[in-house]
């Protein structure tokens, strides 16, 4: 048996701070253990931790889909949940829609969206107000030969 | 690769094969096969973790014998600030340095003292704009290697100083050439080790390219020796006060006195190997970035709690705190003309590859498949019986072709079960026939 891809599906629970994270930190295992280039490893984590909290402040928790191939990581992080007004306003730094709690936790900088567009190679992002929103990141897997010193 | 020296250490003899230092391992480095413990070297750090739970003492750290100092014609000996921590009869910290003289050595010199040095040259670093923030201190190797094997992407964020104890050396041993006129080789500098990690780090130096310390005495051999001692010099009496070091230099003994030291307002100091892990994960996944230097030590409570020393870190902590208390702040500074070049790393820092699959990522993609595919066979309890930490790890391990699904009790016995249900079905089948035989006759 042959396997070219590898997908993993998760499970997000929305309003568990305890919990979040928890995904992206197992998808960063993954693909340390994959022995992809650690800046690639570093760009996915950090994109999709940034996906995975939004999703869980924001979105009322959702499900997470990674596929991983040869040449790139892909994660489509969706929720049901109210969607995202302005897109362009939220892709600005510092805009946050974060509750005064959830600032008080350190969340709602304003930094997720922006984040996830800075270390993503390709971001991908479907919004219905009242409908949804799912986040597609994808990571290009950077070969052992055209890795930079 | 394989000549790689580990301090920790297995006693094959003393271990019974249960799994204790399997499952507190954090790197998952090591397994139970064929009844005993054994180490994965390429992912041990030292950090000794092992030595602390085993019910059985059948690991140790390799050290060596206070004796072995009788091999140099002058003999320092590099007192940590922790040992001033073991010691209960300690009004005076004279009696611990008297002590030291008295068991044969012929000159002390505080790795407080270095440390100081060591704190001013960070502050000087961290003024300046060059370093990659949040700066990660550079005194516990046992982080250090953990840092390469786990997280290679915080290599450049790690401080490019050589650690007090390696500073201390350099400057002892200048020292005593001066002063005896001895050459460098004839000089023993011996450091009180209280962890396997400090030991590791003299034989295979980390950001340097040789170590200073030509000698590592665990404190657990020496304690005793120097109790008597010390209270010998109780009784003779003692000379004037000669502390080479205050508040500053002695407070690195204990988790968050080097990260104060830096008088930053933006630090953070973790102790324990799990949490240390944990603010690491953090730090890759740039959510310190409002921190400007992070203070690791694997030990809980800091070097205090290393686990070659005595005394419970936190008694410990509470005795040196108010050992400096009487202490000036600092006794040592670098000068505002720059940083000593030979405090200064001079060895490139390379990640460790030992946790990736395969070198391709086509074939180790194809492995983790495997891996996935494996590891759902298996009954997720993570008890341990086949000897790996968990059933991924076990997973790990027969894709990595280590291990067999056999090891797992749980599909033994299903197995056992499948062959016991197939003979049995044998026998009533033959029974069945039989008896339709008998009715149809």
């Amino acid at each position: 048996m042959t396997v070219n891809s590898l997908h993993y599906h998760y499970d997000v629970p929305g309003d568990d701070f305890t919990r979040a994270g928890v995904a992206s930190g197992a998808v960063k295992q993954i693909l340390k253990q994959l022995g992809l280039n650690p800046e690639t490893v570093r760009k996915m984590s950090i994109a999709l931790y940034e996906a995975e909290i939004n999703m869980v402040i924001h979105g009322g928790g959702g499900v997470i889909d990674i596929d991983i191939d040869d040449d790139k990581i892909v994660a489509l992080v969706s929720d049901q949940g109210p969607g995202i007004e302005d897109l362009d306003l939220a892709m600005q730094e510092g805009w946050s829609t974060a509750s005064e709690q959830e600032r008080n936790l350190g969340f709602g900088a304003g930094m997720g969206l922006p984040n996830m567009k800075k270390y993503s190679d390709e971001l991908e992002i479907n919004s219905e107000v009242g409908v949804g929103t799912s986040v597609k990141i994808t990571v290009n897997i950077e070969k052992s030969g055209e890795q930079r010193d | 690769m394989s000549e790689y020296f580990h301090s920790v250490t297995l006693n094959t003899e003393l271990c019974h094969g249960c799994i204790t230092c399997v499952k507190r391992c954090p790197t998952e480095a090591i397994r139970v096969r064929n009844g005993k413990a054994q180490i994965i070297e390429g992912r041990c750090i030292d950090c000794g973790e092992c030595i602390r739970v085993c019910p059985h003492h059948a690991k140790y750290a390799i050290t060596d014998p206070l004796s072995s100092i009788k091999e140099f014609k002058f003999k320092v000996v590099l007192p940590p600030p922790s040992l001033f921590g073991q010691y209960k009869r300690q009004e005076d910290l004279e009696l611990i340095r008297a002590g030291l003289l008295k068991l044969g050595f012929d000159a002390v010199y505080e790795v407080a003292a270095a440390a100081e040095l060591v704190s001013s040259a960070t502050r000087q670093l961290l003024n300046g704009d060059r370093l990659k923030k949040p700066v990660i201190s550079s005194a516990c190797p046992a982080v250090l290697r953990l840092i390469r094997i786990r997280f290679p992407n915080l290599i450049d964020n790690i401080l490019p100083l050589s650690p007090p104890m390696e500073v201390a050396a350099m400057l002892a041993r200048r020292r005593a050439v001066r002063e005896t006129g001895l050459s460098p080789e004839d000089i023993g500098i011996a450091f009180l080790t209280p962890c396997p990690a400090k030991v590791t780090s003299i034989r295979n130096p980390i950001g340097i390219k040789k170590s200073e310390v030509d000698l590592a005495i665990s404190v657990s051999e020496i304690y005793p020796a120097l109790l008597s001692a010390m209270n010998e010099c109780a009784e003779e009496g003692l000379g004037p006060d000669t502390a080479q070091s205050g508040r500053t230099g002695m407070s690195w003994g204990n988790s968050g006195g080097e990260a104060a030291a830096t008088l930053t307002t933006g630090y953070l100091a973790a102790d324990g190997i799990e949490n240390v892990i944990n603010v690491l994960e953090e730090m890759e996944d740039d959510r310190l970035s409002d921190q400007v230097f992070v203070e690791l030590n694997a030990c809980p409570a800091g070097c205090v709690g290393g686990v070659l020393n005595i005394e419970n870190p936190y008694v410990a902590v509470t005795r040196m705190k108010h050992l400096q208390a009487y202490r000036p702040v600092s006794c040592n500074s670098i000068s505002e003309a720059g940083i000593p070049p030979d405090m200064k790393w001079d060895a490139k820092v390379e990640p460790i590859d030992t946790l990736r699959l395969d070198p391709s990522p086509t074939e180790s993609i194809r492995m983790m498949g495997e891996l996935e595919e494996i590891e759902s066979r298996l009954y997720g309890l993570d008890c341990g019986s086949c000897g790996a930490p968990s059933c991924r790890a076990l997973a790990e391990d027969i894709v990595r072709g280590y291990s067999t699904e056999d090891a797992c009790i749980y599909l033994l016995k299903d197995k056992v079960e499948s062959v016991r249900d197939s003979l049995l079905s044998l026998t009533i089948n033959k029974r069945d026939k039989g008896e339709v035989h008998k009715h149809e006759s």
